[in-house]
């Protein structure tokens, strides 16, 4: 028997912060992560750190994402500081790039509501091709332009995800791997998980499984209908630095690696490749920077994002169960400091704030 | 380090590495060919600018990477030699990119 103030059940990008950031509230945590079986969108992120288009419709969601991003610059000090690595964050403004006048136009329009619903916090310039050309050179002629937000970013997030790991460890946190949760009971005000060989007792938990959470939910009476969607990457060769600010498609990164990416794929818990999509993937690319057609392509992967249904993410604390508490996001980097700085602190005060409240899961509530 | 089996070298192709001239078995890779040239580094990395040299001879480190006929970061594993093949050591990044041209070819 483990016992602990609080346990986390996930170690991904999720998991790996808010277990970082309960450890610096002086919290006895335990962070249980299933192992490499596990389907770890962590591993096969992008590195966006985005906040254009984010929120529209929602203003506590374009909120969240802004303030998020703000705490970046935080985040990425304390981690390298304490993991003793830099994580390649850089904030310099991100481009979503528009092939044609109509992604143009849509793009226009939907930018200008994001600024309207925010009452002007969110920034950004449509460019036209020829002012996008300044930003970025080598643009193809199928580019009518693109969204330029200042607010945008990039990081790199294996190290981050490394980083959080270690620096959760630094803090005198206690990580359990190889230890897939099974379930979950809830015992007089604390919490009894079958972890592996190990039973561990928790006076607070954390779900932030990912996928799991779809599974292990309901063991404490919380409902998240969190379900994959793939997106696939092309990794180029490492080019001589020509990007200097990332485009929702297409990244280069420190290294000088190229990232390609950005598809969306019903397929289930199904994590390959396929050729087609790569095949879309790469043409979308090479119609922006038609360049990059001569770069080869070194590696593919795929990996499944944790949606849910209306895109946001879920932050609860169970009704049934309290002192259990929820996170599924699909947008873990750009989040990452919301993880890290904030939910540890309303978890260790054991309350979510009213601010938060839009992300609850019973929004899904079928009435 | 390394040491020719087997058949002794009879047909070769001559191949021109950072200027001097080998004599390369025909079927052989570059990477084979430098290995037993003696030469143990034919790249620098992009990050940390360290010499490397051929690893896994099966197209999958990706550490042997040289550049053939002015095409940059070929698998020298993955390549046989070819008669006037010409091969230099690849330093750090490939150039490829858009600043020489405006959009056509960058590939410097």
């Amino acid at each position: 028997m483990l016992n602990c103030d609080a346990a986390v059940v996930g170690g991904g990008m999720v998991g790996a912060a808010i277990a970082y950031g309960l450890a610096d509230l002086q919290l006895d945590t335990v962070l249980i992560d299933e192992g490499d079986v596990a389907f770890r969108a962590a591993r096969g992120n992008f590195g966006l750190v985005w906040v254009q288009g984010k929120g529209v419709g929602c203003q506590a969601y374009a909120s969240l994402t802004r303030r998020s991003a703000d705490n970046w610059p935080k985040l990425s000090e304390e981690v390298g500081a304490l993991a003793g690595l830099d994580i390649g964050y850089s904030r310099q403004g991100g481009v979503h790039v528009c092939l044609g006048h109509e992604e143009f136009s849509e793009r226009s329009i939907l930018m200008k509501q994001l600024q309207v619903e925010t009452k002007g916090q969110f920034q950004y310039e449509m460019l036209d091709h020829r002012a996008l050309s300044e930003l970025l050179p080598g643009l193809g002629k199928d580019v009518a332009g693109g969204s330029f937000s200042p607010l945008d970013g990039h990081a790199n997030p294996l190290f981050l995800l490394r980083g959080l790991h270690t620096g959760f460890r630094r803090r005198a946190g206690r990580s359990l791997i190889n230890a897939p949760v099974r379930s979950i009971r809830p015992r007089a005000g604390e919490f009894d998980l079958d972890a592996g060989n190990e039973t561990v007792r928790a006076k607070k938990i954390v779900l932030a499984a990912g996928l799991a959470n779809a599974k292990l939910g309901p063991d404490v009476g919380l409902r998240l209908p969190v379900y994959p969607q793939r997106g696939q990457i092309l990794v180029s060769e490492k080019l001589r630095s020509f990007l200097p600010i990332p485009t929702l498609h297409v990244r280069q990164t420190t290294e000088g690696s190229v990232l390609m990416g950005d598809s969306h794929e019903d397929v289930g818990f199904d994590d390959g490749t396929r050729p087609d999509i790569m095949a879309e993937i790469a043409r979308r690319a090479t119609r922006a920077f038609p360049f990059l057609g001569r770069a080869r392509v070194v590696r593919a992967w795929g990996a499944l994002r944790v949606m849910t249904p209306d895109g946001m993410p879920i932050y609860d604390q169970s009704k049934s169960c309290p002192g259990a508490f929820c996170a599924s996001a699909h947008s873990g980097i750009t989040l990452a400091p919301i993880h890290a700085f904030d939910l540890p602190r309303w978890i260790a005060e054991g309350a979510l704030p009213r601010e938060v409240g839009a992300f609850g899961a019973g929004r899904f509530r079928v009435h | 380090m390394f040491t020719k089996i087997g058949a002794p070298d009879g047909d070769c192709v001559k191949v021109i590495f950072e200027g001097k001239e080998v004599a390369a078995p025909r079927g052989q890779t570059v990477a084979s060919v430098l290995l037993a040239e003696g030469i143990r580094s034919c790249r620098t990395t992009p990050v940390s600018g360290e010499p490397r040299g051929p690893f896994c001879m099966m197209g999958v480190c990706f550490e042997c990477l040289v550049v053939i006929d002015g095409e940059p970061n070929q698998q020298a594993c993955m390549t046989f030699v070819r008669e006037g093949m010409l091969i230099k050591r690849q330093h750090g990044v490939a150039h490829i990119g858009p600043e020489d041209t405006a959009e056509q070819d960058p590939l410097e």
